[in-house]
């Protein structure tokens, strides 16, 4: 497409602004943070330029990886494999996009040693783009692992006040769930030779050894996801996040899980992922049944959108594991909006943060009186969380369980019950915050948002209402990728019943 | 049999060690204690050129029939502990002069348990196994009691002494035993009569294994490690955490595949042992600790029983592995304890890690290279140590040892907890008093490690082949 390695450019650029930081920029002083915010702003919205000529010169009708760059790296074990398709892509994309947002977000909350602040942001934004861009097995694992260094900093210097408590249990249930990934990873070489992600998804693994494979992948998507019942990690590290922490995490964090069992689990253990299926469904059902009780109780803003968070992965894993085209679908929607709506949400969060400094529901009430623009850009986005039609929340939602009736009405049942529990939790917030009388004195003089922060928000406003009419794009663009995983499912499923018609 | 010289050849770095000591020593004797600074640049001298001699020199032979061997594997190794030997000297340096413990003695008793450990890595039978390893051992009983006017550095000497001595023993009798049933004491001659596990040849294993198990510190004969590294003055211990290690695990390695390839699953099922309590200690013990080098006893424990994974495979890949890591475990050891040895403030050392309190503001640079000298110890990608991990790991999946496999990733998490404490420690804490400037050859030492385990990942190439290269030598 292009004669230029286009998708290391975009992974790497980040860390070249982070090394532009480190080399140029002495002090502590006001010049010297000034400096920091403006060269990490100007590193994220380049790079996020350059990733759009990834957009212009994708094919989605291609069946293969675009993009593709392969350098010999580890001798035998691992190459250096670049390549995106149309799963990968769109999280490519809201990586790059979200990242400005997120430095614009920290512009004045972050005062303290910003010089490392945005220096741990841009090599967070390289391992990222790395994860979702990598084409070989340990390459994906070094990018994904990697990426805990820098958030475990994040989190422990800028974080609220149980911040060591909260990214300790980041950083070791993160870990706990990868290592077994690890050695997954390795008997994956030995059995078929490789690392190459192209060839191992066509690969057939045989069916005992998918079902460890499998079981090792999902303890580590499973903890990123994060699914019930290792999801406790979550809340801790949200409400003690600083705000560009937090959007990171849910925006892109999360779903990594969510794209590692399109990556890998569908495709590489098709037959392990239908064997399963059932238990991803329960698991799923009773996070966003449960999840969305506990939200109800919460009395801290951060909390209550970080189990909702945990609440709509359900949907996730649920539309994954339909192994439907409407739920895989579906599912990459969701991730997409999910990432723009609970990355805006927590930028609204962080808005009221920076000017009261408490994330307390009580201590809030009746701002449209004095945040008129507030409260109607915070009431887009509640909507868009509860999947009100018209915004993007609803299109993941609806396919997800569309599909998920197509295969077992109980569970879709259920999960549609969260619909209700999400409408009550995120509308009973915005009363409690935005509606009721202006009675507290310390929010009598709060100001609106200013331009800094509505630069930050209207790009994810548009967003969300845009594929909330018009979800074709996204769906377009993964519609060859999530055939592909279909092809191997049923392929899959093909085996399977030939095997049973085999026996007497 | 006629003997010339030139036919010791091969062992000129060794020789050369032997006359500088017995030079040094001479010369140190009559010029007396003035002569301290003389002699260290001296024998700093005699290591870097014995390190030039063995990267010059020929690439195989075999000497004195079959006891001494060199090979790629005994080159790979010899390089590694000469560079493990050289740093940790010329760390020593200032802190010795600085804390008015320096003697002439200390440098030659360097280079005489540098000598050992060469000898102990082209060791090709056992009693020059024997012989090898008690040259390192005796000057190292005596280093670890330097500062004599210390209880505690005179208990760490004489605890080791005392263990190692009852080491040394039940290694000499598990020799005796091997010869007893095989008929030989070289290695090959071994292997070739060593086809069927027999009682006494098994007994024979375990009672070398303890012996060689002793030197790595590896559980349950571990006893030693904290004490000794904590009793010692700090470049002592930075020298046991280095190139004995390397010289233990090379002769660990070379008498388990050279000498017994036949009886693999009998001592298999040693190391696995072995190794897993090694791994499990190394993370649950060092939680505890608040004394930093106390940590990197047990730091260090654990790392011997990640590197013995790699021997548990019993395969060439296992044993590249076991290169890797080592090689790797010597760079993070070394700057991990160049920090150590700078934490240094008016009124004298400081060994607790809460001393590291703030470190990221008062001296950015080394906090950074310690933290991901932390990182890596813990095996978090992209570093250095992730990588040795990968590699051991790899070897042990393809030998299909499931259950060592996943006890050994499951006890890295544990131990990710007490070195991400120390980052914890250096960069969310208030700032304690920052320590006085680091002598240069600290910051030496500290940057090349640190950019070492920081950087590897990006063109690991040569380490790997040269390391593959040493590993196709033993089979």
């Amino acid at each position: 497409m292009y004669d230029w390695p286009i998708l290391s450019v975009v992974t790497f650029l980040p860390l070249v602004g982070a090394l532009l930081i480190v080399l140029m920029i002495r002090g502590d002083d006001e010049v010297a943070k000034r400096n920091a915010r403006w060269v990490a702003l100007w590193a994220t919205l380049v790079t996020f330029v350059i990733s759009l000529l990834l957009l212009l010169g994708f094919d989605p009708s291609a069946t293969e990886f675009q993009f593709v760059e392969t350098r010999s790296w580890i001798g035998d074990i691992a190459a250096y494999r670049m390549g995106v398709d149309g799963i990968s892509l769109p999280f490519v994309l809201l990586t790059t996009l979200l990242m400005p947002m997120c430095i614009l977000a920290s512009w004045e909350s972050i005062q303290l040693r910003v010089k490392e602040y945005m220096i741990c942001f841009l090599v967070l934004e390289t391992l990222m783009i790395g994860t979702f861009s990598s084409l070989d097995l340990l390459q994906f694992y070094i990018f994904f692992e990697g990426g805990l260094i820098p958030m475990f900093i994040i989190i422990g210097i800028w974080g609220g006040k149980r911040r060591i408590y909260a990214t300790f249990k980041f950083f070791l249930y993160t870990l706990a769930g990868s290592v077994l990934m690890m050695l997954a990873i390795m008997a994956m070489y030995w059995q078929s030779g490789t690392t190459d992600i192209v060839s191992l998804l066509h690969f057939n693994f045989p069916s005992g050894m998918q079902k460890w494979l499998w079981l090792a992948f999902f303890a580590s998507f499973a903890v990123k996801m994060p699914m019930w019942p290792v999801h406790t990690w979550l809340p801790d590290a949200h409400v003690e996040a600083p705000t560009a922490g937090s959007v990171i995490l849910a925006g892109i964090l999360l779903k990594m899980g969510g794209y590692g069992f399109l990556r890998f689990s569908l495709p590489m253990f098709p037959e392990a992922s239908a064997y399963f299926a059932p238990f991803v469904f329960t698991l799923s059902v009773i996070a966003i049944v449960y999840t969305s009780l506990v939200a109800l109780m919460q009395e801290d803003i951060k909390k209550l959108i970080a189990y909702s968070s945990v609440a709509h992965m359900g949907y996730v894993t649920m539309g994954i594991f339909t192994l439907t085209q409407a739920g895989i679908q579906g599912a990459v929607f969701q991730m997409v909006s999910h990432g723009f709506v609970s990355g805006a949400l927590f930028l609204c969060v962080g808005v009221v943060y920076d000017r009261m400094h408490t994330r307390e529901i009580a201590a809030y009430g009746g701002l449209v009186h004095r945040m008129p623009i507030y409260a109607t850009v915070f009431m887009v986005f509640t909507m868009a969380n509860v999947g009100l039609p018209g915004t993007s929340g609803f299109i993941g939602e609806f396919l997800t369980l569309i599909a998920t009736f197509g295969r077992n009405s109980w569970v879709a049942f259920f999960a549609t019950s969260g619909v209700i529990l999400s409408a009550c939790y995120a509308l009973w917030l915005y009363r409690r915050v935005i509606f009721g009388p202006l009675e507290k004195e310390s929010l009598k003089s709060i100001l609106d948002l200013n331009h800094r922060e509505m630069l930050s928000l209207i790009p994810l406003l548009f967003f969300t209402i845009l594929f909330g009419i018009w979800p074709q794009p996204i769906l377009d663009a993964c519609n060859v990728a999530v055939n592909a995983i279909m092809a191997r499912a049923d392929m899959a499923s093909g085996a399977v019943k030939a095997a049973s018609l085999m026996l007497p | 049999m006629i003997f010339t010289l030139s036919a010791l050849g091969p062992a000129l770095p060794e020789l050369l060690l032997a006359v500088s000591a017995v030079i040094l020593i001479l010369f140190g004797a009559i010029a007396g204690p003035k002569s301290t600074d003389t002699v260290n640049g001296l024998a700093l001298a005699a290591i870097f050129a014995a390190l030039v001699l063995v990267i010059l020199g020929p690439s195989e032979a075999t000497l004195f029939n079959g006891s001494f061997q060199l090979d790629a594997y005994a080159r790979f190794l010899k390089v590694l502990a000469l560079l493990a030997a050289g740093s940790t000297l010329a760390m020593s340096v200032d802190w010795l002069k600085v804390e008015k413990q320096a003697r002439f003695e200390f440098a030659i008793l360097v280079i005489l348990s540098t000598l050992g450990m060469m000898m102990l890595i082209s060791a090709g039978d056992l009693i020059a196994l024997y012989m090898g390893l008690e040259l390192m051992s005796l000057a190292l009983y005596v280093v670890a009691a330097n500062n004599r006017d210390s209880v505690r550095s005179t208990e760490a000497g004489l605890k080791y002494f005392v263990l190692g001595a009852l080491s040394s023993g039940m290694l000499l009798y598990g020799a005796s035993l091997i010869y007893g049933f095989t008929g030989s004491v070289n290695f090959l001659h071994i292997a070739a009569a060593a086809q069927e596990p027999t009682l006494g040849l098994i007994f024979g294993i375990v009672f070398i294994f303890a012996g060689l198990c002793f030197k790595v510190s590896a559980v349950p004969f571990h006893m030693w490690t904290p004490d000794v590294y904590e009793g010692a003055p700090t470049p002592v211990t930075t020298f046991f955490a280095g190139a004995p290690k390397v010289a233990a695990m090379a002769v660990f390695v070379r008498v388990a595949i050279e000498a017994l390839p036949h009886v693999v699953h009998q001592w298999q099922q040693i190391v696995v042992f072995v190794s897993i309590a090694s791994m499990l200690l190394g993370s649950f013990a060092a939680i505890g600790q608040r004394n930093i080098k106390r940590l990197m006893a047990y730091s260090s424990i654990g790392h011997m029983g990640y590197a013995l994974v790699g021997l548990a495979a019993g395969t060439e890949q296992g044993v590249r592995g076991v290169l890797v890591y080592m090689t790797i475990y010597v760079a993070m050891t070394l700057g991990t304890f160049a920090c150590i040895l700078s934490m240094r403030r008016k009124e004298g050392m400081v060994e607790n890690y809460d001393d590291l309190a703030g470190l990221a503001r008062t001296s950015p640079v080394k906090a950074f290279l310690l933290a991901a000298l932390m990182f890596s110890l813990a095996g978090i990608p992209p570093l250095a140590g992730f990588l040795a991990k990968y590699y051991v790991f790899l070897a042990a999946i393809q030998a299909g040892l499931y259950t060592l496999a996943v006890i050994g990733v499951l006890s890295s998490v544990v131990g990710a907890f007490y070195y991400l404490r120390i980052v914890k420690v250096m960069y969310f804490d208030e700032p304690a008093e920052a320590f006085e400037p680091m002598p240069t050859e600290l910051r030496a030492v500290l940057g090349i490690a640190g950019l070492f385990t920081l950087l590897f990942f990006v063109y690991p190439a040569p380490l790997l082949a040269a390391a593959g290269a040493a590993a196709r030598a033993l089979f």
